[in-house]
């Protein structure tokens, strides 16, 4: 009863996707007109706080293997820890700045995650090219909240996260249990299906 | 060209317009994106050839779910965001 597996990425796909598009709005808007609802300020982190709940039940129900446990379970401590505290700047309860280090650190565990545990080479298949690049895009994206620690009211840097994000939506909704990738599939990897 | 009306706003409504209209234009893009996918790629929308298909491949459909991201964030996020975005134009 369990779903294939790229409908998971393409279920995190949508969340991603929304998640991209509050912080596109919240760049545009600006932090002034996106703070007027209180719940407005606690629906990214929120979101990112969910999305780290959800990764519980991927570690349990897709237990490949050893590496696939500890990778989704760092992961889903990482993005929750990432969320928390983001929904806890939100409301007021912390104040350190340092503690928006814990998105730069969640997103890079989210992409150490996805490169530990694709133990296939780029070319392998299309799934194993999508995690090897949604890996080095997430590890390349925490970049910018990190910089965002030290100049956060920089619109540039909040873009390019937010598009970041975006993009890292359409490389889950790219994803395919077994497809070719630029016409490259693994004789390994059994037979494409659609 | 509307530069009679463009000269008689200040910059700052200027650009809050331009911003608005990104806003707004980001769920419709965001929907619009989902349907050509699914005219791409009709065989991913197992709705339209719902025999044999097994629970997941019903109940999850890609370009539905792009299209569904629009639409929640259309209405309930872009909608709020631009009357708020509105009534500071006007404050100011």
């Amino acid at each position: 009863m369990e779903p294939p597996s790229e409908m998971v990425h393409w279920l995190f796909g949508m969340g991603v996707l929304f998640l991209g598009l509050l912080m596109l709005a919240e760049v545009l808007a600006g932090p002034a007109v996106w703070g007027r609802r209180p719940w407005r300020r606690y629906l990214w982190p929120g979101l990112a706080f969910a999305l780290g709940v959800l990764m519980w039940p991927v570690m349990t129900f897709f237990t490949n293997s050893a590496i696939h446990m500890v990778a989704h379970g760092a992961w889903a401590q990482a993005l929750m820890a990432m969320g928390g505290a983001e929904l806890g700047l939100a409301k007021g309860k912390l104040h350190s700045r340092w503690w928006k280090l814990a998105t730069p650190i969640g997103i890079a565990v989210s992409g150490a995650a996805f490169l530990v545990h694709e133990q296939n080479g780029w070319f392998f298949a299309r799934s194993a090219f999508l995690h090897h690049l949604v890996g080095w895009t997430l590890v390349g994206a925490s970049l910018f909240p990190l910089a965002l620690v030290f100049r956060p009211r920089s619109a540039a840097l909040q873009t390019a996260f937010a598009l970041c994000v975006v993009a890292l939506s359409v490389m889950l909704f790219s994803d395919r249990d077994l497809a070719p990738v630029f016409g490259h599939l693994s004789p390994l990897a059994g037979p494409p299906h659609r | 060209m509307e530069t009679q009306l463009l000269r008689e706003l200040p910059g700052g409504r200027v650009l809050t317009g331009a911003r608005a209209r990104i806003i707004s234009l980001l769920g419709p893009l965001t929907m619009a994106a989902g349907v050509v996918w699914a005219i791409a790629q009709p065989y991913r929308l197992t709705l339209l050839h719902p025999h044999r298909q097994g629970f997941w491949w019903l109940a999850v459909e890609p370009p539905l779910l792009v299209v569904a991201a629009g639409v929640v964030f259309a209405v309930f996020v872009a909608r709020p965001l631009l009357e708020d975005l509105e009534e500071a134009d006007g404050a100011a």
